[in-house]
């Protein structure tokens, strides 16, 4: 209770800041208003959005996208991250393919994606899926990697098959680090769709972001800042409250 | 007396050691009969636990073969439950569905793994405690879990690598009273590993002496003593320091 005071008192403190700066500033005239774009200039394009529609359209246009991507890449990490962890010779065979390609910043590939899949809906979520499988193949082999071999041997003299062990050992102890890589992978999905969006895109957040540049339209690319960043923290705690009813066991009381 | 539920026979095991073998079980010879309670005795590093891991199937012998029912071990196998001296329990599931997990894997019907969970909760003595994660016990407490999922499991044998090693010496004595009164009323075939001579003199009926490095059977000791067991009794004590004497030589060679 006491910290969730803290922390909207701290918000509050950073609008009032905001609200401070640029009002002042229109008050004082330091610099050209439009360049600092007020609380109020923001709601009003806001409104604007919501009233043709087109706020809503662009949400929902990255949201899916992210989804998509991210689901495809959740899906590949998840079957390759396992096989990985399991299987010695499929990870030191990986291990060198993925540290070749792991430091190469995942927007310099953008334009590739761009060459190869067009302008349309299929290279934003290609490039999603390419930037969030890495992070998250590696989280959930090491996770696979880590369950602790009593806990196998357990289930093996309680009569556990392979496919037992799998299921109902190796899955529910990585369980942890899967859902922390997941969590890590969506992230990252909302971090980078901005820039796919950037580039070819007339449709989604990241879109809406460079037509305000283009339109001379800070109020617009603040709000549109501000949407991916509510965007990413409501999926977040979204994603905190599932982690904790599913891991309910290691909450001690 | 029928065939034997365990038979060991001539049973090496050899580890590499910084890349040179070394021998840890040498020639060993053991057999333990339907509903035995047979413990193995030895100090630390004399391979009594590599001995009940090649039983368990968690390891292979170097020579000799391993037995359970006319059997061959060639792996881990739900006719062979194993309680660790660390409980090993599964803490994503509850106590109950820890206890549940054999019967489970197993196909038993959800109803006939209520009751047997309930019944071996029961036996001991957690029947108020089937809801709570393992995260929520003492160590007493999982332990008395972990015993109570083997027994669920129903195997032909048990075996038991060092269970009371990691608690306190009072929570140590109960639980050795409760695998006590177990017995007699679940008749296992158990093989216990220990380095307690107290423990192996009061849960036994049969104690088997280990050499130290390479693990041979030294000596064999039949615990006739009447069940329950009076670790005061003048007889208790006795069979004790005979006990003792031997494994004492065992010690004192691996400190020469």
């Amino acid at each position: 209770m006491r910290s969730g005071l803290a922390r909207g008192a701290a918000l509050g403190g950073v609008l009032v800041a905001w609200a401070l700066v640029t009002y002042g500033n229109r008050w004082l005239g330091i610099t050209n208003p439009v360049l600092l774009p007020t609380p109020g200039d923001v709601i009003a394009a806001a409104v604007d959005g919501l009233r043709d529609g087109s706020l809503l359209r662009h949400g929902a246009i990255s949201l899916l996208r992210v989804l998509e991507g991210f689901g495809l890449a959740a899906g590949a990490a998840l079957a390759l991250g396992l096989l990985a962890g399991l299987c010695t010779s499929l990870r030191l065979a990986l291990e060198p393919v993925l540290e070749f390609v792991r430091p190469i910043p995942p927007l310099a590939f953008l334009p590739m994606f761009l060459v190869w899949f067009g302008l349309g809906e299929a290279s934003k979520v290609a490039f999603i899926g390419y930037t969030t499988f890495f992070p998250m193949f590696v989280a959930i082999a090491a996770s696979v990697l880590r369950v602790d071999v009593m806990l196998l041997r357990a289930a093996a003299s309680l009569g556990a098959s392979r496919v037992a062990l799998i299921w109902r050992v190796v899955v529910p102890a990585a369980l942890p680090g899967i859902i922390v890589g997941l969590r890590l992978g969506f992230g990252l999905a909302l971090f980078v769709i901005v820039g796919a969006e950037f580039m070819g895109a007339d449709a989604g957040l990241g879109h809406l972001i460079m037509e305000g540049r283009t339109f001379f339209q800070p109020a617009q690319i603040v709000l549109g800042a501000l949407i991916l960043g509510l965007l990413g923290s409501l999926v977040n705690a979204l994603l905190l409250a599932v982690e904790r009813s599913l891991l309910r066991w290691q909450a001690s009381a | 007396m029928g065939a034997p539920k365990i038979e060991i026979r001539g049973v090496d095991k050899e580890f590499k050691v910084e890349g040179r073998p070394a021998l840890a079980l040498a020639g060993i010879d053991l057999e333990v009969a339907e509903h035995e309670f047979v413990c193995l005795l030895g100090p630390s590093g004399c391979g009594k636990s590599t001995l009940l891991n090649i039983v368990a199937g968690f390891l292979q012998p170097s020579a000799g073969e391993v037995q359970v029912d006319g059997r061959p071990v060639t792996g881990p196998g739900a006719d062979r439950g194993v309680v660790f001296q660390e409980y090993v329990l599964f803490p994503w599931l509850t106590v109950a569905g820890n206890v549940e997990f054999g019967p489970r894997l197993g196909s038993v019907a959800a109803g006939e793994r209520r009751r047997i969970a309930a019944r071996y909760l029961e036996l001991v003595g957690l029947g108020a405690h089937a809801d709570k994660f393992p995260i929520q016990l003492s160590g007493g407490m999982k332990q008395r879990v972990a015993i109570a999922r083997a027994l669920a499991n129903n195997p032909a044998v048990i075996l038991m690598d060092e269970p009371f090693g990691a608690l306190d010496a009072q929570t140590r004595e109960v639980l050795q009273d409760e695998l006590s009164r177990i017995q007699r009323v679940e008749h296992k075939t158990i093989l216990f590993v220990t380095h307690s001579i107290r423990e192996a003199v009061y849960l036994a009926d049969r104690v088997v002496v280990m050499t130290s490095a390479p693990g041979r059977i030294k000596e064999v000791f039949d615990i006739a003593l009447p069940t329950p067991r009076d670790r005061f009794a003048a007889e208790f004590t006795r069979v004790e320091s005979e006990i003792t004497r031997v494994v004492k030589e065992e010690v004192a060679k691996v400190h020469e």
